[in-house]
């Protein structure tokens, strides 16, 4: 079995954002970047199937900028066996990354396409979708379990008020979910080992891909900053506060 | 081996996000109780960190002094106790070995060190015999095809856990200094070899330190370092050279953390009706801590680079080691200094951290051998 994992490079999670001066978008400037840590969560998952015999090949794919290789080189350095960047500077939204993906996928031809259920920076939450959508593949999205069974896949999906547990027929596009596992440290020596796997460049123009824009950000804004609450003595107090701001 | 840049940087972030995960948030429970964190040495094993300084051949990462000391100081941010888990592996543990063992001792023993499977350690000190190492007593008598060891080491790092003793022993009893001594590899399972209760210390709770006795211990002759009688104290001093620099990297790596915490207290901290980071007099603290930071760094890459070209870094490692130890002794007092009354309550850590640096000037030659060290080169060399 062959897994297909798209990476993508976004601010780290331990950064505390801030927005442009002029509104456009979120300071990127000198800040630290990393792997989404879904991603890095599909990563782990990948390798765990690799290591329990159910995969054989892990190859790791990214559509963002030159320095996202630094992203693949982290799914290599965890146990991934190659990598694919598809270079582009500008945007990435979330239809045409799935397009690429698409086109990748038909040439790699994985049985799964395991990848975060979204990216920390624009919190789309579309990409895994829209790309089960394009290949007409089936998809289990917000996975906290998953588990091959002979040519299918049992995911275990965390869904308001529960879990639903589904069956996909192979190939199948699978998404993670925070609880699926815990990704390992990549070890020193894989880290070193990983310079030497191999990542092939490639452009949107290779798989005929326009990564023009559809979407147009308006505005980005600070969200409202939180004003301190009050301490109530008692629940008569607190009802007749209620009804004082007019909410009951 | 010299990583490239990007390695460098990817090996740096995964060992700074490894302490912010999971060794800072280990480390009271670690003071509280003293015990070392099983399911976190298993990692630190993982991540290959016992041999970052052991060759490639041998199983290690055969990284070069500069890229080691930016692991330890990055290591250094956490609880030194952590770093002091493989940190005898990386030095005093296996660089006599490494720098004077034969070919055969360093195939038998590296690769289960650089893996983290044996833990080494290091024993020169004695209870009359401390700065003075030279004079030890622990005699190692030839006797066919082996040496039989009597002899009592103290304070001795990791003693507890290790499985195979660097011993300094006495093979010339005609002599009473460096001269006569041998370096010898001793496996701990050897019969007539036994381990003191662990010593209760005033910080880095979590390193275990203990006696190691010998009692009419035989080790096969091929134990004996480099397979030469007489010169196991030369072998010690260059394995503490090289430890000198590592050492001052963990101490500037600390100096970094305790100087983020006491900013972060100084930010929060409000007196006067705004924060204390305000006020001139808490600002000069931080700035001559973050001044000797800088400076320490300094010296620790050019002594660690020197190291790499092969120059004799004897007077260097000793002035970085004095510098870097007594700075992070001062910084930490200026933590104690800037958090005030919560720097002297264990809830909030620094003081901690405190004890902990209080052991960098005594420990791998304490300052007053380090000016010793320096101030006879120097002299020496006018």
């Amino acid at each position: 079995m062959k897994i297909m994992v798209p990476v993508k490079r976004v601010v780290d999670y331990n950064v505390k954002v801030r927005v442009k001066s002029d509104n456009t978008g979120v300071e990127l400037a000198n800040v630290k970047m990393s792997m989404n840590p879904f991603d890095e969560i599909a990563v782990e998952e990948a390798i765990r199937l690799k290591e329990a015999g159910k995969a054989e090949e892990i190859v790791v794919v990214s559509v963002g900028p030159k320095l996202a290789q630094e992203t693949i080189r982290t799914g290599l350095a965890m146990g991934a066996d190659r990598g694919i960047l598809v270079e582009h500077d500008g945007e990435t939204e979330p239809l045409a990354v799935a397009k690429t993906l698409k086109a990748i996928v038909t040439e790699e031809n994985p049985d799964i396409v395991l990848l975060g259920k979204q990216a920390i920076d624009g919190d789309n939450n579309q990409t895994g979708q829209m790309l089960a959508q394009l290949l007409g593949w089936p998809q289990g999205t917000f996975a906290s379990e998953v588990a091959p069974e002979d040519g299918s896949l049992s995911v275990t999906r965390e869904i308001d008020g529960g879990l639903e547990t589904v069956k996909l027929n192979l190939p199948a596009v699978v998404t993670t979910d925070l609880r699926l596992n815990e990704p390992r440290y990549a070890s020193l020596p894989n880290i070193m080992k990983a310079k030497r796997k191999p990542i092939d460049m490639k452009t949107p123009a290779d798989y005929g891909v326009d990564m023009g824009t559809r979407l147009t950000v308006l505005k980005v804004e600070e969200p409202p900053q939180r004003e301190a609450g009050i301490m109530v003595e008692s629940v008569e107090d607190l009802v007749s506060k209620l009804k004082e701001k007019g909410v009951i | 081996m010299a990583l490239d840049q990007e390695t460098r940087t990817q090996l740096l972030e995964t060992l700074d996000r490894f302490v912010k995960e999971r060794l800072i948030p280990a480390e009271r429970a670690m003071a509280e109780t003293g015990e070392m964190n099983q399911g976190i040495l298993s990692e630190m094993r993982e991540l290959g960190l016992y041999g970052i300084s052991i060759p490639e051949e041998y199983g290690g990462l055969g990284l070069c002094l500069a890229d080691e000391v930016e692991i330890a100081m990055c290591i250094g941010q956490a609880a030194p106790a952590f770093r002091s888990a493989f940190g005898t592996n990386v030095g005093i543990g296996s660089q006599a070995i490494l720098i004077d063992g034969t070919d055969e001792q360093r195939r038998k023993y590296l690769p289960r060190l650089a893996s983290g499977e044996l833990v080494g350690s290091f024993c020169l000190t004695e209870a009359s015999s401390g700065s003075d190492a030279g004079s030890l007593k622990t005699t190692a008598t030839k006797d066919g095809n082996h040496y039989i060891l009597n002899g009592t080491k103290r304070y001795i790092t990791n003693a507890p856990t290790a499985g195979l003793f660097t011993v300094m022993a006495r093979t010339d009893k005609t002599t009473t200094d460096g001269r006569g001594v041998s370096a010898f590899l001793v496996e701990a399972d050897t019969p007539g070899v036994s381990v003191g209760k662990p010593e209760k210390k005033m910080g880095q709770q979590g390193a275990p330190v203990a006696d190691v006795i010998f009692e009419n211990c035989r080790i096969p002759a091929e134990n004996l370092i480099g397979g030469k009688e007489n010169v196991g104290f030369k072998t010690a001093m260059k394995v503490l050279d090289k430890g000198r620099i590592h050492i001052s990297a963990v101490c500037t790596g600390l100096a970094e953390r305790i100087l983020r915490d006491a900013v972060t207290y100084a930010k929060e901290r409000e007196q006067f009706g705004e924060p204390i980071a305000n006020f001139q007099l808490i600002q000069a603290m931080i700035a001559d801590s973050e001044t000797e930071i800088y400076a320490a760094k300094c010296m620790i890459r050019d002594v660690a680079k020197a190291k790499d070209r092969g120059e004799n870094t004897k007077r260097r490692a000793s002035c970085t080691k004095l510098f870097a130890s007594e700075a992070v002794g001062r910084i930490a007092d200026r933590a104690v200094q800037i958090l005030g009354g919560a720097g002297y309550i264990s809830e909030y850590g620094i003081e901690q951290l405190y004890r902990d640096a209080r052991l960098f000037r005594i420990y791998e030659g304490t300052s007053q051998i380090q000016q010793l060290i320096i101030a006879k080169d120097v002299i020496s060399s006018y």
